[in-house]
């Protein structure tokens, strides 16, 4: 039997604008669970992003705040330029470390440190996307016992990213995007 | 209650050891990066695991230097942020023009690169001439370098982009020489700050300050410890003096914010509410 998922953290790249958009739009406001996302758009103004996703998305976008606890049913963005991380406690933390195979946020930062916080306690999913970012911390995240979901990288916008993350790290899903969000509905719906 | 993984034991007794054996205490700093920090510098020195790197720091001193460069980490450009740097141009020098010496304090002044867009700043308010900057930091070796002022020529259109979106008035190139790959400061703008090794963690109040720069590094401590140094900037500033934190920077839990007024909440620059006692 699976513990508890405490959080869903995710990660996208190129294309991922569109697919955040068709992810957020489909999923259940009765979440039981916080989602956080790592998303390369390039974009310095993250507020923007969270307004354009406010748009489509049936749960509530913020920019995650550092010290601030993730709630259930909410959204939460990494600044740019900022790595985000879950510390211990569960609370965002920020740094300004190093970029991470050139990327800052990195989506491995938050995915390693979810998965030192919350153990298999910890959901990831990494979409579309022009690099290898997130290959790793899903490893991490599945070595701890936690759930690995990928999107089918054949339908992808661009395959790179979930085919990566498939190969480093494998899968407990490899889903469509149109099928994610019926499946997050599922595996997290509330008690 | 989870058993703690093997990593989360072999930091907290890499932390132990530092603060016994070399008396840097690293306990009030946030675990999620300090996690990855020494991790890194797993990676960077070659052990198989961080008991192994704990075992060397013990035994080999020579190896210190490195360990605390490696848990500093200053990443940093010139003028991050230019809208900051817009508004200390436009609103807070004029207010510090008033005092007949300014002293700023930069605070983690890592490899000196806010240090100088600070100076050119305070150059082309015509303040400089009246102003010291004291530069801190706890590592030797990033205050080696923030004194020499040598950066990466790659990183010099970056620096003059920022420079120009903050409201600069020349070309960046005034205020550097370039070399083959690097660009060297100017030793003018090097006059007037005095450079020293300060542990926000231990060491006490450093100067009297009218505008103290910590920017990105309280995200870094833990609650107590953000508390603990924002009491050391309120105890440091000259009655409504000014702070200025990193734009992300959350200081809502802390006690010591309500001391602080935000000049501008969006770009973190505060200033000093109540008189001092």
């Amino acid at each position: 039997m699976r513990p508890r998922t405490d959080v869903l953290v995710l990660g996208c790249s190129a294309g991922g604008l569109r697919a955040l958009h068709i992810l957020l739009a489909g999923l259940d406001t009765r979440l039981a669970l916080p989602v956080v996302a790592v998303c390369h758009t390039g974009s310095d103004d993250v507020s923007l992003l969270c307004e354009l996703l406010n748009r489509s998305s049936t749960l509530p976008v913020h920019e995650a705040m550092e010290r601030t606890t993730p709630q259930a049913g909410h959204v939460y963005i990494a600044p740019s330029g900022y790595h985000l991380l879950l510390g211990g406690d569960g609370r965002f933390a920020l740094s300004v470390d190093p970029r991470v195979g050139f990327a800052r946020p990195s989506i491995d930062v938050l995915f390693e440190s979810a998965a030192d916080a919350h153990g298999p306690r910890c959901a990831g999913l990494v979409m579309t996307g022009a690099n290898s970012d997130g290959a790793l911390g899903l490893a991490r995240i599945r070595a701890h016992g936690g759930l690995g979901l990928v999107q089918d990288p054949a339908e992808a916008e661009v395959s790179v990213m979930p085919a990566a993350a498939l190969a480093q790290a494998g899968a407990d899903h490899c889903l469509p995007l149109a099928q994610l969000a019926p499946l997050l509905n599922r595996l997290f719906a509330p008690e | 209650m989870a058993r703690p993984d093997v990593e989360e034991v072999e930091v907290e007794l890499f932390v132990r050891a530092l603060k016994l054996r070399h008396g840097y205490d690293f306990g009030e700093y946030a675990r999620a990066s300090l996690r990855r920090r020494v991790n890194a510098l797993v990676q960077s020195l070659g052990t198989e695991t961080i008991s192994e790197l704990t075992a060397r720091v013990l035994r080999d001193d020579t190896l210190l230097p490195r360990i605390i460069a490696g848990l500093s980490v200053p990443v940093s450009e010139m003028f991050r942020d230019p809208p900051v740097f817009r508004k200390l141009r436009d609103e807070v020098l004029p207010l510090l023009a008033s005092y007949p010496r300014i002293n700023i304090w930069q605070a983690g002044c890592a490899f000196g690169q806010e240090v100088y867009s600070l100076a050119i700043l305070l150059h082309e308010a015509g303040l400089y001439d009246r102003s010291q900057i004291y530069a801190t930091d706890f590592s030797d070796a990033a205050i080696a370098r923030a004194q020499e002022g040598i950066f990466p020529a790659r990183e010099a259109r970056l620096y003059s982009e920022n420079y120009l979106a903050a409201g600069g008035r020349h070309s960046l190139a005034d205020y550097y020489h370039a070399r083959y790959e690097l660009i060297t400061i100017d030793d003018a703008l090097k006059r007037n700050v005095t450079f020293a090794n300060h542990n926000l963690v231990c060491d006490g109040v450093f100067c009297e300050a009218h505008l103290i720069l910590c920017r990105n590094v309280l995200i870094y401590f833990t609650d107590p410890l953000q508390n603990h140094v924002l009491e050391l900037f309120r105890d440091s500033l000259v009655r409504s003096g000014f702070l200025c934190l990193g734009t992300r920077e959350n200081i809502s839990f802390a006690r010591a914010a309500r001391d602080f007024r935000a000049l501008d909440a969006r770009l973190r620059i505060f200033q000093l509410e109540q008189s001092r006692p």
